[in-house]
């Protein structure tokens, strides 16, 4: 490519900014700002319902939200925070970052990951119709039509029979259609990590933060499998009557646990790993040092995604599969304590004898460093199956989950957020307003989560909705529900931040923060086709060895690396339609099931057909 | 200077955390009905030895691993005269060996008592067990004994001094038996039949509550055991074994037919026609302390307004609204009342 003739640069026709250019869109930023988009709002839309749940138990014996509403209130909060928000705000990162950071021009399969997208826009709107189609249906309200069985289902309450109404069908299906957006990207990020590298970019030369998405799409194709089994099991129990799961006719309630959790405990580690991968690109950043033994920070993570699938049993401890098995899962849980320590130690390693500088990224990568160990250690305790027999179920694991979760992913995600909006939007977030949001969220979130551990210890269940003052549990609700609202403030500091920085940020130019890593070598925002020249890659650091030189010594900084010579042929593909359609037919055909009595096949019908004419038409479309 | 300013601030800063910290869980940890921290039993002892163990090391490592952190960032911060960059150290071998290895000695250290104790938890009951068939329903829990041919809801009794062998059962959703100052949780798994056994020391009222989310009114799905002295006990069965009470002829045995609360509900006496098992047993409905799976005290007051409007105190409730009138209710609660 880099004896190919200098050919005048085409401006393709959907650089424009309608509704059209976005739904036809193949460009990974722009899907990387639509995930990023959509997953913020489902953010803001988990939170709301979490502020519900906390005004319903802030004082004994309320009456704000109880019985199914309040189990659906739980249920979908945790539901979108994993799936809709978590998950995708993740996906942003890797597709707007991860062409850059190995020097690409795209991902492998551009109109795969627009297909990607679309499809999990259509499993979260399915998810969350309950709202619309409640709307309508005047007797029980809307509110009995929230899925209301919990973010892990369990069978049988998942059942037709103790579970009658759509509420279970939204969730089930909704997860299916998400399980194929999953798939579809973790086999589009794979082959782009491993095949779309600029030349001299080694499998170790790549940025962690890569190697963590690696990481996490291998454990997405592996682990996604697992649930769509057991919910193609659920689909079938409830819409045809199999008896997959219902004890009575000879089926195993338990077979849906040890498939969700196969699924569910490696999903925690799809959930981690990129806020891992993000942390280790900006504290080295912010410390102006390198990783500390990045090899090491690479292999533990790998490590900890093989360990993510030998460990879904302690998630059991209380079902009693017996010693053998309980003994056996509490130490491969146990082991998983090693490489996390050995990250975290790491990271330390990072910041001794480096100049650290205290921007709003690093506060929040900081803060999850410090939140994260204490999600980490809690972790270890209910390793213990003796201890895990009062753990489960209390508020003590949603204490520990709140610490991974919310201290980790979380806060990692911010840290990204505030790191790389100066790339995507070529202009600076407040530093000030940042420190505020960090302060209020490290402390709110403490107020909040804290204390759970504390209920925890002192019995309280998880998923009550409500409790008698006699349970000795009310100053301590008290004093998370008032930190969970001190979070949602914090929000609105963040909120008000960003669309100010949009309309009147500092301009931030290439390179705000002097980094290592290849996107900070390009313009901010990138251009369509992200680099003028393919850069040549020659270590793990190639935009600060072109800056220092490699020996510390400043160097004149170059623009972008490889400098600024004619740009190469480059070829895009077309903006298309199609990836919309067939994810379109999808949602046609999983939404018939649902469907009252009537012709509900020439809907599954028609579903299909669009399926078929989408595919159809999106493999006899020209490239380019 | 600015090593040891920063060790000073670091090491003041995790002191107030660490104080607050303890001032925190001293204050705290109160001794809640289902406290999980204040075990009655030998079996509950066992759990606290390997939780206080493990909580210990952990706290350890927290004061350390965040201590480091606070010192690094306090101590490698930018100063204004910083110039240039800071030595590019990529790693260190010898370190990374050393932070692999301590880890595993924790874990190990931490594996040994819980493997012990996870095996000893399970193993089986003592052979003089007593064992009660407990029955997980939505949202209340069956306790039959078939030693003594007894079924009672929602109120356990157990005597000191002998293993009790609950022998846990679902016919409908899973349930969680947790009464925390006895024995941790145990799942009731419909098809699996799971045993949790324990033995009772301390007499007295012990709160409970089932811990899997069981559908709408899980959170009042409470649980209620009674730890009596094996004499009291011996009483309690006599007085369990007893035939209700009451008799066909009886006003307020009519008024239970009438109203259609025989379709569910069973009340044993010679000849009774009230042999149904989908609710609760009332046989002695009069002599229990609570309602409605702890829902209420059991009171006059309590049992009239559950008798008007179930689904309006706990969500779902299967038993339905029968519309009762006023002279219907007031009837049942006398009666049942009077069932000791």
């Amino acid at each position: 490519m880099a004896t190919a003739a200098p050919l005048p640069q085409v401006e393709p026709a959907y650089s424009g900014s309608g509704v059209w250019s976005w739904l036809t869109t193949v460009d990974h930023k722009r899907i990387g700002i639509l995930y990023g988009v959509t997953a913020f709002s489902f953010f803001l839309v988990g939170g709301l319902e979490a502020l519900a749940i906390r005004a319903q138990l802030m004082r004994p014996e309320q009456h704000f939200v109880i019985g199914a509403a309040f189990n659906g209130l739980f249920t979908m909060h945790a539901t979108t925070m994993i799936f809709l928000a978590i998950m995708p705000l993740g996906a942003a990162f890797f597709n707007y970052m991860i062409p850059l950071m190995i020097g690409a021009r795209d991902v492998a399969f551009p109109r795969l990951n627009a297909f990607s997208y679309w499809v999990f826009l259509s499993g979260a709107l399915l998810m969350n119709s309950f709202f619309v189609v409640g709307a309508f249906d005047a007797a029980p309200g809307w509110l009995s039509q929230i899925p209301n069985t919990g973010w892990f289902g369990y069978a049988p309450l998942t059942e037709r029979q103790f579970s009658p109404n759509l509420a279970v069908d939204y969730w089930m299906i909704g997860l299916q259609i998400l399980g194929v957006s999953s798939l579809a990207a973790g086999f589009n990020f794979i082959v782009t990590i491993l095949n779309m590298r600029a030349p001299g970019m080694t499998m170790m030369r790549l940025p962690v933060f890569v190697w963590m998405t690696l990481v996490v799409q291998f454990l997405v194709v592996f682990a996604f499998p697992m649930i769509t089994v057991g919910l193609i099991l659920l689909t079938f129990d409830r819409f045809f009557g199999t008896n997959f799961y219902i004890s009575g006719n000879g089926g195993d309630p338990l077979l849906w646990q040890h498939l969700f959790w196969l699924f569910g405990h490696p999903e925690v580690y799809i959930l981690i790993l990129p806020a891992m991968g993000i942390v280790s690109e900006v504290l080295p950043t912010f410390a102006r040092k390198p990783l500390f033994g990045a090899p090491f920070v690479i292999f533990s993570g790998i490590v900890i995604g093989l360990l993510g699938f030998g460990v879904w049993s302690h998630h059991m401890f209380t079902t009693g599969l017996g010693p053998v098995a309980d003994s056996a899962f509490a130490v491969t849980t146990m082991l998983i304590a090693i490489p996390t320590a050995v990250k975290i130690f790491n990271w330390i390693a990072t910041l001794w004898g480096g100049q650290i500088v205290l921007k709003s990224p690093m506060y929040f990568a900081l803060g999850f460093v410090a939140l994260f160990i204490i999600g980490g250690l809690s972790g270890v305790m209910h390793a213990s199956p003796p201890v895990d027999l009062h753990h489960q179920d209390s508020y003590f694991v949603v204490a520990h989950i709140h610490y991974v979760l919310f201290g980790g992913s979380i806060f990692g995600l911010f840290a990204g957020i505030y790191y790389w909006f100066p790339k995507m939007s070529g202009r600076m977030l407040d530093d000030g307003l940042g420190k505020l949001h960090f302060w209020l969220m490290f402390l709110a979130m403490n107020v909040t989560f804290f204390p759970m551990h504390f209920l925890g210890v002192d019995g309280m269940p998880r998923r009550i909705f409500t409790y008698y003052s006699s349970d000795g549990w009310d100053t301590w609700n008290l004093v998370a529900s008032l930190g969970a609202f001190a979070l949602g403030a914090s929000m609105l500091i963040f909120l008000f931040n960003f669309f100010r920085a949009l309309r009147s940020g500092a301009p931030a130019g290439n390179d705000p923060w002097d980094a290592a890593t290849l996107e900070w070598a390009t313009t901010s925002p990138p251009p369509l086709h992200d680099f003028d020249k393919i850069p040549v890659v020659t270590s793990s650091r190639p935009f600060w060895d072109a800056k220092y030189g490699g020996h510390g010594a400043p160097k004149a900084k170059q623009e972008a690396v490889g400098g600024h010579a004619a740009a190469d042929h480059v070829v895009l593909p077309n903006p298309t339609i199609w990836p919309l359609v067939t994810a379109l037919g999808i949602l046609i055909f999983w939404t018939s099931f649902m469907l009252p009595d009537g012709p509900v096949f020439v809907v599954t019908g028609f579903g299909v057909l669009v399926l078929l004419f989408g595919l159809f038409s999106w493999l006899f479309e020209p490239l380019e | 200077m600015q090593r040891r300013a920063s060790a000073r601030t670091a090491s003041i800063l995790l002191g107030i955390a660490l104080a607050s910290l303890c001032f925190g869980c001293s204050w705290v940890l109160g001794d809640t009905p289902m406290s999980t921290v204040h075990p009655t039993t030998p079996e509950g002892r066992l759990i606290q030895s390997i939780y206080a163990e493990i909580t210990w090391i952990v706290l350890a490592i927290f004061i350390v691993v965040e201590g480091l952190l606070l010192y690094a960032i306090l101590r490698f911060r930018q100063k204004p005269g910083d110039a240039g960059v800071p030595d590019q150290v990529h790693g260190n071998t010898v370190l990374e060996v050393g932070w692999t290895i301590i880890p595993v000695l924790i874990v190990m250290a931490i594996a040994v008592p819980t493997l012990r104790g996870t095996c000893a938890l399970q193993q089986p009951p003592a052979a003089d067990a007593l064992t009660v068939n407990v029955n997980g329903k939505q949202w209340w829990w069956e306790f039959e004994y078939p030693d003594y041919g007894i079924v009672t809801a929602d109120e356990l009794h157990l005597p000191t001094g002998r293993v009790a062998n609950l022998m846990l059962r679902s016919d409908n959703v899973i349930h969680s038996f947790w009464v925390p100052r006895l024995m941790g949780k145990r799942d009731l798994v419909p098809s699996r039949g799971q045993r949790l056994w324990f033995t009772p020391e301390q007499p007295g009222w012990y709160v409970g509550q089932c811990a899997e989310m069981c559908g709408a009114s899980h959170a009042f799905m409470g649980i209620r055991v009674k730890v009596d002295t094996p004499e009291e006990f011996a009483a309690w069965i006599e007085s369990q074994k007893a035939p209700a009470k009451t008799a066909m002829t009886d006003p307020g045995f009519m008024a239970f037919m009438q109203a259609g609360c025989i379709a569910c509900h069973a009340i044993n006496f010679a000849g009774s026609p009230a042999r149904q098992r989908v609710g609760p047993n009332l046989t002695h409905i009069g002599s229990h302390a609570t309602l409605a799976a702890a829902r209420f005290e059991m009171t006059p007051e309590n049992l009239a307004r559950w008798l008007r409007n179930p689904p309006a105190e706990k969500p779902g409730s299967l038993m339905p609204n029968l519309n009762l009138k006023d002279e219907q209710i007031a009837m049942l609660v006398s009666y049942l009342q009077n069932l000791k």
